[in-house]
């Protein structure tokens, strides 16, 4: 007999359909069975729950969808293991997320995909939806097999962080996943100017940093939009890190390209300036740029020219941040920061619940949904009928960020020591609690 | 976000590491200055000694191969009776496998004072300071682009010793100054001692016009550049600069920025030439001003000494 679970007394927040009120959920199983307003609907009376959730003082929303999260494996177990970084994920009320293809080995094998999606389905926790590799091993030469990895699970094809030299082969790429309809996923930066490990600027001056100038951006999405305007590729762009690159994608969409994008948790919060004195976890990729391109990404989210928010969870292992700035690896831990991160910014940006948290739900769940009909599922929101993937939050919780309230095997962020708010107090997965905080 | 203090400092704004001139008070410099005139002496007396870190313990910890500055911290820390222990860690343990960190905590172990160290990467003298014991004091000799502050130093020290007073001067620093860990030391002096013009002369390849944000003047233009200085700094051209594209040759780059006799007319009749060495005579520099009377280049390393060892016993007596 499958759990019937009532989540009681919540205040429902569901960014897909607006609403925003004191309600009760009932779960059937896998499924949403019951969406109430108030207490007094009739059907709440003869649900007849298993289980009671008390949701006072909470606020009840669709699984966070994360973009952009690594987990580690296979290749980088000594970062993170799929388990402990899938149940970090529901700890931060994620249910379903995109991992980039930048494994080792590199997710081009479809027997690969099928392994990992196996073991993920397994843990009970996250939904996992990877991206296969575009080009074999990423090297940026020989095409994978797309119609193949599609079939064993890839919602997409992308390149991670490894920029395609040769404007041929990306263009012949375009051309391939056009011819099918999958969507691909870049990373806007030129694989000549990109190199360095701090935002071109004074800051990178200052210390001597070798510098990455916004035209790595920009050039590199002049070039993907007329690939795209000759292949009709659709493209998500993923990660933007400047002021001028928000305003190309705002052009681009006005033109009506079908191209999407995205911003990680860092580059909505922090500025080169907070690198400090060589600080390592602020090494990060893209890099941080300065205040004006923050405003404009806060911005370009606020009005939709940006449509999700992301985490760019990295997985580092412990040791490989204590290294001089440049040697350290890229990248931080963000899954249970990704609420967090999200509402820190609507509280700044005067945006209501539902909006700030479209970002991390319905936004980011349609933009799937609609490229990625596997996908579907996760975008329904609070409705009757919906799979059951739900966060349920206290927005006046504060947690101090640290490695003795992470779940994650990687404790490397810039957000360390920070407060932020919204502790997550439960995470349903198709209707079976997959997180449920202490006390 | 965070206020950080500044980890070469101590509660008290003292001076416990030398890590970089950005972030230290003129008093703070100035105090090294006159240290250093004081050091002088001692080094041409007979017996160039004097106990001020006698029983103390100097590892020179070069992860990039210089002899010469090694040579100079070497001298600098014997003269002040220090005991020194030459790592040649470009050979040694990295090269085995072993993490910066592992190395610094092993030799922490030693019971190490003070550590000199060059490095390739930028900011890798912050994370020795941050993770040696607190009784250890680390000086930079030199950290990838970012800062070389005993070379800034002893530029300033000599520039004081010719010149007087900083503020009245314009100097001219010439060459490849983005990849300069000199030049950057050199313009947060200047800046800080109160110097009205700093120019920053060379092509645009090698000194992009961001560069203002420091807080010089960037000239394009060699002549213009060198007009009317009171100071010029030459800088020594890397051949990495030719195969990296930055530069077509050695050849053009001397005709362009280089230093003549004849550009040097241009400067004021009393202008001082410094260059950091070791210098490429014909690339960035002409044979006649280096060996010229306005060259001010062996008094430069002759200061370089006794800059040393005011940076080492200024830091030893202050502790965290």
């Amino acid at each position: 007999m499958s759990e019937r679970i009532l989540i009681s007394n919540a205040r429902l927040v569901d960014p897909a359909s607006g609403r925003d009120e004191a309600g009760a959920i009932g779960i059937d199983g896998e499924r949403i069975a019951i969406v109430a307003a108030g207490v007094n609907d009739p059907r709440l009376r003869d649900f007849d729950a298993t289980r009671t959730i008390d949701g006072r003082g909470a606020v009840l929303i669709p699984g966070l969808v994360d973009l952009a999260a690594r987990l580690g494996e296979p290749g980088h177990e000594h970062a993170g293991l799929l388990e402990s970084e899938l149940a970090a994920a529901v700890a931060g009320g994620v249910t379903s997320l995109v991992c980039p293809p930048d494994t080792d080995p590199v997710l081009d094998e479809p027997g690969l995909v099928e392994m990992l999606k196996f073991r993920a389905r397994n843990l009970n926790l996250a939904r996992l939806y990877p991206l296969g590799a575009l080009t074999r091993g990423l090297a940026g030469e020989a095409l994978t097999e797309m119609a193949e990895l599609s079939e064993a699970g890839c919602i997409g094809f992308g390149q991670a962080d490894v920029a395609i030299r040769d404007t041929l082969v990306l263009h012949r790429a375009l051309q391939y996943a056009a011819t099918f309809g999958y969507s691909v996923w870049l990373r806007p930066n030129d694989a000549w100017l990109g190199n360095g490990v701090a935002a071109k600027g004074p800051l990178a001056t200052r210390l001597g940093l070798s510098g990455v100038p916004v035209l790595a951006e920009t050039i590199a999405l002049a070039t993907i939009f007329e690939l795209v305007r000759d292949t009709g590729a659709s493209v998500h762009l993923s990660r933007l890190s400047s002021a001028a690159g928000v305003d190309l994608v705002r052009r681009a969409k006005a033109e009506g390209l079908p191209v999407t994008c995205d911003v990680s948790i860092h580059q909505l919060h922090l500025i080169d300036v907070d690198i400090g004195y060589f600080d390592a976890s602020m090494r990060l990729v893209p890099p941080l740029r300065q205040q004006r391109d923050r405003d404009a990404i806060r911005a370009g989210l606020a009005d939709g020219t940006i449509d999700a928010l992301v985490s760019d969870h990295t997985p580092i292992a412990e040791d490989a941040k204590h290294l001089p700035f440049a040697e350290a690896d890229p990248g931080a831990t963000g899954l249970e920061l990704l609420l967090g991160a999200a509402l820190k910014w609507g509280a700044s940006a005067k945006l209501d619940l539902v909006r700030t948290l479209a970002a991390v739900t319905s936004r980011p769940a349609t933009l799937l949904a609609a490229r990625s009909p596997r996908a579907i599922e996760s975008a329904a929101g609070l409705r009757e009928g919906a799979l059951a993937d739900l966060c349920l939050f206290d927005p006046e919780e504060a947690w101090t960020v640290g490695p003795e309230t992470l779940r994650s095997r990687s404790h490397h962020t810039p957000f360390a020591r920070h407060e932020m708010p919204g502790r997550v107090r439960c995470t349903l997965v198709a209707g079976a609690v997959a997180y449920r905080a202490a006390g | 976000m965070f206020v950080r203090r500044n980890p070469q400092l101590n509660r008290n704004d003292e001076l416990i590491h030398l890590l970089s001139i950005e972030g230290l008070p003129a008093s703070i410099l100035t105090h090294i200055l006159d240290t250093a005139g004081t050091f002088l002496s001692v080094n041409e007396r007979d017996v160039k000694k004097v106990p001020l870190l006698r029983g103390k313990s100097v590892f020179n910890l070069f992860f990039e191969n210089s002899t010469r500055t090694r040579t100079t911290f070497e001298i600098a820390a014997k003269r002040l009776s220090a005991d020194v222990i030459n790592l040649d860690i470009a050979r040694s343990s990295t090269a085995k496998g072993e993490s910066l960190l592992d190395t610094i905590a092993n030799l922490s172990a030693m019971h190490a004072d003070m550590f000199v160290v060059r490095h390739s990467e930028s900011g890798a003298p912050y994370l020795i300071a941050q993770h040696c014991a607190p009784h250890v004091h680390v000086v930079n000799a030199g950290d990838g682009r970012h800062s070389h502050p005993t070379q800034g130093l002893l530029d300033m020290y000599t520039i004081r010793h010719y010149k007087k007073d900083f503020r009245n001067l314009v100097v001219a620093i010439v060459g490849d100054i983005v990849h300069s860990r000199v030049a950057r030391s050199d313009i947060h002096a200047l800046t800080t001692l109160g110097a009205p013009e700093i120019r920053a002369v060379g092509p645009k390849t090698l000194v992009p016009g961001d560069l203002k944000e420091m807080g010089v003047r960037v000239c394009h233009d060699m002549a213009e550049g060198i007009t009317g200085a009171d100071v010029i700094i030459m800088l020594r051209l890397q051949n990495e600069r030719m195969s990296g594209g930055m530069l077509p040759s050695a050849g053009e780059y001397f005709k362009t920025f280089g230093l003549s006799p004849e550009k040097l007319a241009l400067a004021k009749p009393d202008a001082i030439v410094m260059h950091p060495g070791p210098i490429n005579r014909g690339v960035e520099i002409d044979s006649a001003v280096v060996d010229g009377a306005q060259s001010v280049i062996l008094p430069q390393v002759t200061f370089g000494i006794a800059v040393r060892m005011a940076v080492m016993s200024i830091i030893a007596g202050n502790s965290a």
